[in-house]
């Protein structure tokens, strides 16, 4: 058996380089400030192109997510690592990404953002790091009580197909109804005139990045939660020196490319409410610790055949459409009408969850 | 004494969590542990080498993996 180079050490920081590199240079060939890579803002630009939700400054089919998934497929095809699989609570997964993609567009980020933001001087990120840390923290007691979402059964390779034969439904999508200039609209598709949607890097060069991290998270099992998780659930490393290289090399990028400003006030697509950044990550670090997987790496698990995953992505995508549609999500000028009432909910549903599904209920 | 661990269709870190549990548990000088993903294997046999533990014999059977691993 050959030897994994991506899963040792040099290899995961590999891999965080090349995700940090990479966003800078999206960045710079057209993305959102501190947006070089966002899953879970790319996922609701998503859900905005099929129209889910109508904010329209946030409606574009992201190139990157559909290469994340593929190119995750083709390094499991590659490598014999495609393993089609699924029903481990579906449904709880659904409601997990449903609250998780809440939380992270009250705070305006994934975790991969929150280095990025970090990475390009951003403050604000600190807060909303220190909360996914804490999220990732409470549910580590879960985990540490017994909480567990149950077996997954082997299932048929077609159901493992599945969710990547939706991104490529999507990418057939840009295809036969591209952009045109000063349009809102091309055939079903919604696309932004103005604000982040607006503003992306060439269709080509955003879905070939996106295969290539694909193809090296597969290898690597690169994870944000993880990261954390495995510090403080056994003191583990591995996972957080990907994240760390992450960030050093986003930043060096940034300098490089005239892309670092520090500061609080006034940072692309962020606000400044402390309080409600650190809460919205409390949410999303939760929510992504009782689902096994940040938003990145249920992208990856969903292309090597994971359906448990796959219906966490959906679950997150439904969320960006209730968030904009129900006032949920924040915006530069800080969070949405209703941001507090569904943080609030949310943290409920997590506990409920993560106190109800112990290893010592029977018939588990 | 040696215990076997049936991990199979547990996702991250559920497998890493119940060699744990056995290590804590017992004085069982040989763990072995049924997994079926590769993340799995590598994310318990990097835990074992962290408690020192050295995995003997990583077998594969179809799509799952056996794991020895005996107490150093």
């Amino acid at each position: 058996m050959t030897k994994n180079f991506f899963a040792g050490r040099w290899g995961i920081i590999c891999v965080g380089a090349v995700i940090g590199v990479f966003a800078g240079i999206l960045q710079k060939m057209g993305n959102p400030g501190n947006m070089g890579i966002c899953v879970a803002c790319f996922e609701r630009d998503i859900a905005g192109a099929l129209g889910f939700h109508r904010a329209g400054v946030v409606q574009y089919i992201r190139p990157e997510i559909i290469g994340f998934v593929t190119g995750s497929l083709i390094a499991a095809l590659s490598f014999k690592e495609f393993k089609p699989r699924c029903g481990s609570a579906p449904i709880v997964r659904f409601v997990l990404g449903v609250f998780a993609m809440i939380g992270a567009l009250v705070f305006l980020g994934c975790p991969w953002r929150a280095l990025l933001r970090l990475a390009g001087g951003d403050g604000n990120a600190i807060i909303g790091l220190l909360g996914l840390a804490t999220g990732i923290w409470i549910g580590v007691l879960f985990l540490k009580n017994g909480y567990t979402l149950g077996r997954s059964q082997a299932t048929h390779k077609s159901v493992g197909l599945v969710f990547p034969l939706i991104m490529l439904g999507l990418l057939c999508l840009i295809f036969l109804y591209p952009q045109v200039a000063g349009e809102n609209k091309s055939g079903v598709l919604f696309y932004s005139l103005k604000g982040p949607g607006a503003m992306h890097a060439p269709l080509f060069i955003s879905l070939v990045i996106g295969l290539l991290i694909g193809f090296a998270a597969q290898r690597s099992r690169f994870c944000t939660m993880g990261a954390f998780r495995d510090l403080f659930l056994f003191g583990h490393i591995h996972l957080l020196t990907g994240l760390i290289s992450l960030v050093l090399f986003a930043f060096v990028t940034n300098l490089v490319l005239g892309q670092f400003n520090p500061g609080f006030e006034g940072q692309p697509v962020a606000h400044a409410m402390h309080v409600w950044n650190f809460a919205g990550m409390v949410l999303a670090g939760l929510a992504f610790a009782l689902a096994g997987g940040c938003p990145g790496r249920q992208l990856f698990l969903s292309g090597e055949g994971d359906g448990d995953a796959a219906v966490f992505v959906l679950g997150m995508i439904a969320g960006a459409a209730i968030a904009h549609n129900f006032g949920l999500a924040s915006s530069p000028k800080g969070i949405g009408p209703h941001g507090i009432a569904a943080v609030a909910v949310g943290l409920i549903v997590c506990l409920f969850i993560g106190f109800t599904m112990r290893k010592n209920i029977k018939g588990v | 004494m040696s215990i076997t661990i049936d991990a199979r269709g547990f996702s991250c870190p559920q497998p890493v969590l119940m060699f744990m549990e056995a290590v804590k548990s017992g004085n069982e000088k040989e763990i072995i542990v049924l997994v079926d993903t590769d993340a799995s294997k590598e994310n318990v046999s990097r835990a074992a080498e962290s408690k020192k533990y050295s995995v003997t014999d990583i077998r594969q059977q179809g799509d799952e993996y056996q794991i020895n691993i005996v107490k150093d």
